[in-house]
């Protein structure tokens, strides 16, 4: 089972190392991991996927809860929820096939960013599973250098998490 | 007015009344051994940093107060861990300062620089590295909140050379926010009730008492419970102390090395109450047929123990004094004289027990420190079969009596947590029964002992080996032993003579009635080298992947 959480911590030097220490030291398996700063600079989000049984997933919750530096967590995949993955992806492209690469884009609403001699750079933002189809695509064409943020999530509908105070509000 | 941080960081001591520091100095320290010299807080000086953090330990198992540790940087931080990992294990308040190289030096492998907050973020419940003085005083004010509440726990601040010299302007805060921090203390009414009701409709009850119990103070709620419900009660190694070792109910230690009858009891029981412990290895055994017929209660302060190892039927998250307070008026009187009778049967079938001849027993030593103290002592141990005899053969009146390093089994513990107990409790009779492995471990400590001219009592159960070791190797490895015997042994008798106190050896029964009784009875410190039977096993003992129904006498 995979479950993706939201993790708002506060902004201090440090918070990663304890966050992945613990998940290392505890024989949790991180599949993705995404740390950024919220509205509220003193607080940071990580969108953690992890994989376990139930009885694992409880633990990691519990055991984050622990550390100092959580201030609160969120089981998104508990809800209907957004996640969103950003992909670069450096492909190569004679000029007589950008059109084509161009059309595979345009599919998967991607953005060509960067143009080479020999080479495209592309754009993709969505979930797992369209960013997985968007590089099967370009693999026959060759792609010589790719790199993925983590997931990020949040739940849909008005009901909010904001780093303001990391309360949770409708 | 503007002070430096250092004598900041004394004053903030001075206003969480601090009594005792347990360091050792050393360059990055000297600001704050300088900020030192004008407060009346007394330092002890140990022989080695690890005896700082365990004298540390000792001292807040002994007064239920937070314990404060201080080192240098480098290897004066890296000596401190193994105390901070035990202190962490064992849930005792702690709060430790560590000498940092300057700011600007960090990350650049200066001289005695070391990384101490990351080495040590397993292994404490929250860490800072100091970087902005202003910060100082707030950090120490969560630091001691963090130690003493919720779960208690060690903290360790790590204080750059230059941010201690570094002038602020000193105020205590009164209040701290920790948004990610707030402990429950208060169970769930609901869940209070649904116990209520299990314990009510329960024919044969257990409780099974942690160290939470003595954490809490709630050793006269448990004496309240098991009277009312009529339910025998087992502890756990470190919850020792917090039931009186003599009364009727009580089972004694389950587990492991626990009596038989506690681990039946178990087996046996319909309703298991476990109150503030949790479900270790070294108690459950086999996990699938530990306590096979009974649904369980587990009241924990900390919510990550319940449901960790074991499938819980009423989990209570809080203290487990206020819990047992909610749960009280809400039982009824019960007298359950068939299931205390089987108890009784079960007692009189697989007492505990060992043969007098062949030499003098270990187990001996501990009865006649018993009877001789009528329990009215602080028993510190150190960690092997010394260990789990006291556990079986000591029996404990008064919480916080016994003071033994359980989670991360800590040889050296003993001599350096007896200091810091006896500091703690002047006036208090505080012995030492320590084995001749564990005790050269931190012997250094000696020196601590009569330099604060501590009336310690100190017996070595001396078996002239690693003798837990040993008796793994016997029932694991066909007797082949490797790397167990010393084959050189101090003259202990000698050694303590050493160290300006007196110091005896005991080789059987008749010198131990002679000697015993005037050691106890001296007025200053004194070592008994007892030279035990070499090959006595700690019995019953559970194999390794069995049941702890399955115990052997060995």
């Amino acid at each position: 089972m995979r479950q993706t959480l939201a993790v708002l911590v506060e902004n201090n030097p440090g918070v990663l190392a304890r966050v992945a220490g613990l998940f290392s030291r505890r024989g949790f398996n991180i599949d993705s991991l995404a740390v950024g700063r919220t509205d509220n600079p003193a607080v940071s989000r990580m969108t953690i996927v992890v994989e376990g049984d139930d009885h694992t997933l409880e633990q990691v919750t519990k055991q984050l809860h622990k550390l100092i530096d959580v201030i609160k967590i969120i089981d998104v995949t508990a809800e209907e929820y957004v996640d969103r993955e950003l992909v670069l992806i450096k492909v190569s492209a004679d000029p007589g096939q950008r059109i084509e690469i161009a059309q595979i884009a345009e599919i998967f609403r991607a953005r060509i960013v960067d143009l080479g001699r020999r080479t495209l750079t592309l754009e993709c933002t969505g979930n797992e599973g369209k960013i997985r189809a968007f590089e099967e695509s370009l693999r026959p064409y060759g792609i010589k250098e790719l790199v993925r943020t983590g997931k990020i999530a949040m739940l849909r509908g008005s009901r909010y998490t904001g780093g303001g105070n990391g309360k949770e509000e409708e | 007015m503007e002070i430096v941080a250092a004598e900041a960081l004394v004053r903030c001591l001075e206003e969480e009344k601090v009594e005792i520091i347990f360091g050792l100095p050393g360059g990055a320290m000297v600001p704050v051994y300088d900020a030192l010299y004008h407060s009346k807080i007394k330092h002890v000086l140990v022989r080695h940093e690890q005896g700082a953090a365990h004298a540390a330990d000792g001292y807040a198992r002994a007064t239920g107060r937070v314990g404060v540790g201080m080192a240098t940087s480098g290897p004066g931080a890296t000596n401190l861990v193994t105390g901070i990992a035990n202190a962490y294990m064992d849930s005792v308040p702690l709060v430790i300062f560590t000498g940092q190289v300057n700011t600007s030096q960090v990350g650049t492998d200066a001289f005695q620089e070391v990384d101490i907050t990351g080495i040590t973020i397993p292994v404490t419940k929250h860490n800072y590295l100091v970087k902005d003085p202003k910060k100082l005083p707030e950090i120490v004010k969560k630091a001691f909140y963090i130690a003493s509440s919720g779960r208690p726990g060690p903290v360790l601040i790590d204080l750059p050379r230059d941010v201690a010299s570094a002038p602020i302007e000193f105020q205590y805060p009164r209040e701290i926010v920790l948004r990610g921090y707030k402990p429950t203390y208060r169970g769930h009414p609901t869940k209070i009730n649904e116990a209520a009701r299990l314990i009510n409709e329960a024919q044969r009850p257990v409780i099974y008492a942690g160290g939470g119990i003595i954490n809490a103070g709630a050793g006269a709620e448990l004496q309240a419970l098991a009277q009312t419900v009529s339910a025998p009660v087992t502890n756990t190694f470190m919850g020792l102390s917090s039931f009186p070792g003599d009364h009727p109910l009580f089972l004694g230690m389950l587990g492991l090395h626990g009596t038989r009858y506690a681990n039946l009891a178990v087996t046996e029981c319909d309703l298991l109450i476990a109150l503030g412990a949790r479900f270790d290895d070294r108690v459950t055994g086999k996990l699938s047929s530990f306590a096979p017929q009974a649904k369980i209660i587990h009241v924990d302060i900390d919510p990550a123990e319940i449901g960790k190892n074991v499938r819980i039927h009423v989990p209570i998250v809080g203290d487990v004094k206020q819990i047992l307070q909610a749960l009280l008026p809400l039982l009824e009187k019960r007298e359950r004289p068939a299931w205390l009778q089987r108890i009784e049967e079960l007692k009189r079938l697989y007492p505990l027990r060992y043969e007098r001849e062949n030499g003098l027993k270990p187990q001996f030593i501990i009865e006649e420190l018993y009877r001789l103290t009528g329990g009215d002592a602080v028993v510190v141990t150190d960690v092997g079969q010394h260990q789990m005899w006291v556990a079986q053969y000591y029996r404990f009146s008064r919480p916080r009596s016994l003071i033994s390093s359980g989670g991360l089994g800590t040889m050296g513990f003993g001599l350096p947590a007896a200091v810091g107990a006896q500091l703690g409790l002047p006036g208090k009779l505080v012995i030492l029964v320590t084995g001749d492995g564990s005790f050269q471990m931190n012997i250094q400590e000696l020196a601590t002992v009569r330099e604060q001219s501590l009336p310690l009592k100190i017996f070595i159960l001396n078996n002239q080996q690693l003798g837990m070791v040993r008796q793994l190797q016997e029932v694991y490895c066909e007797g082949r032993y490797m790397a167990v015997d010393f084959k050189f042994h101090p003259d202990f008798a000698l050694l303590a003579k050493a160290y300006d106190m007196a110091g005896y050896t005991v080789r059987d029964e008749k010198e131990a009635a002679l000697v015993l009784p005037e050691v106890l009875a001296a007025p200053g410190p004194a070592l008994v080298n007892c030279l035990v039977h070499p090959e006595e096993n700690v019995s019953p003992m559970v194999l390794a992947g069995r049941g702890i129904h399955e115990a052997i006498e060995c």
